[in-house]
């Protein structure tokens, strides 16, 4: 019997090693590459970093890098707001009024992707407005406000309605009773819509294949427009996955270490 | 407290421009037709009987479906295993793994596949099992994690209770975890085979360029042949199947959730 339940542990550690092996593959293989000598992505010659040099003397990939962080953190920053002040007002409307407004919120997010990329696309075409990093960013801002919506509002719902009434009772302003009673309870919320909206923008390809123009390109439609394989790829993936990596854990940890403090500042 | 409502009217107006108005101008190009350039405002389903009547297109339409589907399948089967066995570990250890399945998902889909294109650079098969590969790959997570969430949740007595009462192993996974792990099923089916059906990034830089998806045939109208007309209709075509699937899947999940 031991033996045979141990038999089963090892399958199914195997197993889930195997599945992560296949996930984690790409990532690794390009981390290693980055590090190549030679061009080729089927033998490694010997170390250099000759690749995170030449990407930054590459200047269409700085110009990407750059674009997508811009419009990334633009995306960000007024998607967050609108979306956190139409969360807390939808979440005082009726019912009714509330459910239909989400179902149209929903939409981008249940889309197909390119279907919102072509109606946005129309809608700059036949307003006669060039498509620039301008339109880039309104269409950023659209699909990320739902992703903001979506985490915000559940929590919002939890709240005790009261408290905030107790507050405009007491004397406050709406403004008031808004920053000092609603938002301190949805923080973390919004701080997690934020991060998905950063991410989204981060590394949407589709929409913004449609709705930049000609001059502007992000990190995806770089590389889906890159006519021949180019191993500086590899070291900006590699920087990528570093990155995510650093702010991931950094997201995890913070607020478990922000527990720990309170709890011990309790005690 | 009606004052706050007040506060979306900015995010209203939004919607209405950027969502609503867009949804608008693609109903209004599928139903028309252009000439030189300008739209003219009349009524006709030329678009689509042209979609329709031609098996070159009935036959990419076909293929996306097919590559849609037999990826879900294989997600389920590599992912259902993978999630069950995660649930089955200590809590801190599943913490860690879905952390570790999380974390790829928020790398840019366009450079995992670049590296892709780079691994499969050494071997020498078809197109489509390069797609294939490439698409399960990025399907896979979400699949595993929306089971892994439902198994999660389900009540460890219930179990007990199968034990208790003679089930052996075998019999009370068909008999307990798995219908009550359909839900899961069902959300990473929406997940999955959704986007897959429109994708066209993973075929057109795995599948070299002769390989063609519905969402290439829409590219390729919109921003190659300029005819938005027809590629309007394309993808309502493609939303009204996407937008089925979905009905019938809901439906599927709340006739199981009945039986």
């Amino acid at each position: 019997m031991e033996k045979k339940k141990s038999g089963s542990r090892f399958f199914t550690s195997g197993y889930l090693i195997l599945v992560m092996l296949f996930i984690y593959l790409p990532i690794l293989y390009v981390m290693v590459f980055s590090f190549n000598d030679s061009k080729s992505m089927i033998s490694f010659s010997g170390f250099s970093t000759r690749w995170y040099e030449a990407m930054f003397e590459n200047r269409e990939m700085l110009e990407s890098i750059y674009y997508t962080v811009v419009v990334a953190l633009i995306a960000t920053a007024v998607s967050t707001v609108v979306g956190t002040i139409a969360a807390i007002g939808l979440s005082k409307a009726r019912p009714l009024i509330r459910s239909a407004i989400l179902e149209i919120n929903n939409l981008p997010v249940l889309n197909p992707d390119i279907v919102t990329a072509i109606s946005l696309m129309l809608l700059f075409l036949s307003v006669k407005i060039q498509r620039s990093i301008v339109t880039l960013t309104l269409a950023h801002i659209t699909f990320c406000i739902p992703y903001v919506i979506l985490s915000v509002m559940p929590k919002l719902r939890q709240l005790d309605d009261n408290v905030a009434e107790a507050a405009l009772d007491l004397g406050a302003t709406p403004w008031q009773a808004l920053t000092k009673v609603i938002i301190p309870q949805v923080y973390p919320a919004i701080f997690s819509g934020a991060l998905i909206a950063f991410s989204m923008s981060f590394d949407d390809f589709v929409i913004s294949f449609f709705t930049a123009g000609v001059d502007v390109q992000n990190i995806s439609m770089y590389v889906y427009s890159m006519k021949r394989f180019n191993p500086s790829v590899n070291a900006l993936s590699t920087l990528i996955v570093i990155a995510v990596t650093l702010i991931l854990v950094a997201a995890n940890l913070i607020p478990a270490l922000k527990e720990r403090k309170n709890k011990k500042e309790e005690t | 407290m009606k004052s706050f409502f007040r506060m979306s009217y900015p995010y209203i107006l939004w919607i209405a421009l950027f969502i609503v108005a867009p949804m608008f101008m693609i109903l209004l190009y599928a139903f028309t037709r252009s000439s030189s350039g300008a739209i003219t405002f009349k009524f006709t389903l030329e678009n689509f009987s042209r979609f329709l009547s031609d098996p070159t297109f009935l036959k990419v339409l076909w293929t996306s479906l097919r590559i849609a589907f037999i990826t879900t399948v294989c997600c389920i089967l590599i992912g259902y295993p993978a999630a069950l066995f995660i649930a089955n570990l200590p809590e801190k250890r599943q913490t860690l793994m879905t952390l570790l399945l999380t974390l790829p998902m928020w790398i840019n889909m366009l450079l995992k596949t670049y590296a892709w294109r780079g691994i499969l650079m050494n071997f020498e098969m078809e197109s489509e099992i390069k797609v294939f590969i490439g698409m399960v790959y990025d399907f896979l997570p979400y699949m595993i994690i929306q089971i892994h969430t439902a198994i999660a949740k389900l009540d460890r007595e219930l179990l007990t209770a199968a034990y208790d009462l003679g089930a052996n192993k075998w019999k009370s996974f068909l008999k307990v975890t798995l219908p009550l792990s359909v839900p899961g099923i069902i959300s990473g089916i929406t997940l999955v085979f959704l986007p897959a059906v429109s994708s066209f990034v993973i075929p057109k830089l795995l599948g070299g360029g002769n390989y063609v998806l519905i969402g290439n045939l829409i590219e390729t109208y919109f921003l190659v042949a300029g005819d938005w007309n027809f590629g309007s209709a394309i993808s309502l075509v493609m939303a009204l199947i996407i937008i089925v699937s979905m009905y019938l899947t809901k439906k599927l999940d709340t006739s199981t959730e009945e039986g």
